[in-house]
């Protein structure tokens, strides 16, 4: 139409290389975290609050909760991020960031793995550190807390990707609480039965590569899988609103 | 004729049991702004979300330079440029790690340009305060941003008056005539009454013509 057209098609591999998009999306995610500290630290106090009411409701005896701190610990870990799911693509679908997301010229799965990745790393991995401290206050043993920590080290970031499934299934229901735990939790049982195994395994002396192995194995699956189901997901969603 | 960038053929959408609109073909070429018109209701952002990749609930044909778009999905976000009615800017973060964070994923600019692009939609002296603290229509104007470092070839805008003054109105419309004298297309929805010379039209809720 005109003689002096300047601007042209682009070819899709002049766009920005995959890695460095997923660490904008990574480091977007963590900033904005930052900005917003209650959000931060929301997981972390239920998760304290919880362990710390267990032994004042039900026994403080060293016999009971040598017996069932670890299991506590998990209760607590995984009930703080499915706390924390609902987050994780709300914020974004209300201001109209997720939609600009998808309209990134990047496999939308790889974007959601940055995202996902970021939750874990802000909800995930300080339930992790803090749980030493809390571990010894519940009378656990050196070897019992170390399992311990190294089955929430790989046990987490499972339940962070599983949990992204369902919180982008949900994205578009105005009251999705309820429904996120009804989705979510069912998939999470195999994860907390092998987590709490695990430690109880340790506790009697007897091996845990196995059941270690195992729980690589869950990370592994949730890993390859999870993001490809979120963004699927996250399509159906946006494609209602 | 130059061949079109985005053509429609027999769109057809339903939404909650209503017919919005069937049988819609229309194409987008190269160097013109297409605005499309409709009552409350009519569909338009839905045609937009459509156009865009985003609503998938739709039979017919879109192409993309005459290939299937969905089939150059790539290629096609690459080269088309969405703002919707929700503006994509981050409450929490400032104008300026608004607009590196939307430009990331698809052509990074140093802060200068980016600077440069706040400048000219009227928003410096605020590129360090969070986008919260801004009004309604500065966040628009972020958002807006876009438009003055944007490569590509296609925009679809969704209501992008909304929110914006009198002078802003005008400074957006020079910048669509002038895109479109460059050689892009724009297509707008909008209820400001927008009439650009040689402009397009998409009727919805009724007839459709060009």
């Amino acid at each position: 139409m005109n003689a002096n057209a300047s601007i042209k098609v682009q070819s899709a591999q002049r766009s920005v290389g995959v890695t460095q998009a997923m660490v904008a999306v990574f480091l977007r995610d963590v900033r904005v975290a930052f900005r917003q500290k209650q959000d931060l630290l929301n997981p972390l106090l239920f998760f304290t609050m919880v362990v710390t009411l267990f032994p004042l409701g039900v026994s403080p005896e060293v016999a009971f909760l040598k017996q069932s701190g670890a299991g506590i610990l998990w209760v607590a870990a995984l009930l703080s991020v499915l706390l924390s799911l609902d987050h994780l693509f709300r914020h974004d679908f209300d201001d109209g960031t997720l939609e600009q997301l998808m309209l990134q010229p990047q496999p939308l799965f790889l974007l959601v793995l940055a995202k996902t990745l970021a939750h874990w790393m802000l909800t995930g991995l300080p339930l992790v550190l803090l749980t030493p401290v809390l571990g010894l206050m519940l009378h656990l043993d050196g070897n019992s807390v170390a399992t311990l920590c190294l089955t929430l080290l790989i046990g987490t970031p499972v339940l962070s990707l599983i949990g992204s499934i369902g919180a982008a299934l949900t994205l578009g229901l105005r009251s999705a609480g309820v429904l996120l735990s009804l989705l979510i939790i069912p998939l999470y049982i195999p994860v907390l039965i092998f987590g709490t195994g695990t430690v109880a395994a340790a506790a009697e002396g007897a091996q845990v590569s196995g059941y270690l192995a195992l729980m690589g194995a869950f990370l592994v699956l949730a890993l390859t899988l999870a993001p490809f189901a979120s963004a699927a997901a996250l399509r159906i969603s946006l494609s209602n609103s | 004729m130059p061949e079109p960038l985005l053509q429609a053929v027999g769109l057809e959408c339903e939404r909650d049991e209503r017919l919005l609109f069937q049988n819609l073909s229309f194409s987008i070429l190269p160097g013109t702004v297409t605005r499309v018109e409709g009552p409350n209701g009519s569909g338009k952002t839905t045609l937009l979300r459509i156009l865009a990749g985003l609503n998938d609930a739709w039979t017919g044909e879109l192409n993309w330079c005459g290939q299937p778009r969905d089939r150059h999905r790539e290629s096609y976000l690459r080269n088309m440029l969405y703002l919707g009615h929700r503006p994509g800017i981050k409450p929490l973060l400032t104008p300026l790690e608004n607009l590196r964070a939307l430009m990331a994923g698809r052509r990074p600019l140093d802060d200068d340009a980016l600077l440069q692009a706040l400048a000219g939609t009227g928003l410096s002296g605020f590129e360090q305060v969070p986008c919260r603290n801004l009004s309604a229509g500065q966040q628009r104007r972020v958002a807006l941003a876009r438009l003055l470092i944007a490569d590509e070839p296609l925009w679809l805008l969704d209501e992008v008056f909304t929110a914006i003054d009198a002078a802003g109105v005008e400074a957006i419309e020079s910048l669509l005539l002038q895109r479109a004298r460059e050689g892009g297309a724009v297509v707008v929805t909008t209820h400001h009454n927008l009439d650009l010379p040689g402009m397009g039209r998409i009727t919805l809720g009724g007839a459709t013509e060009r």
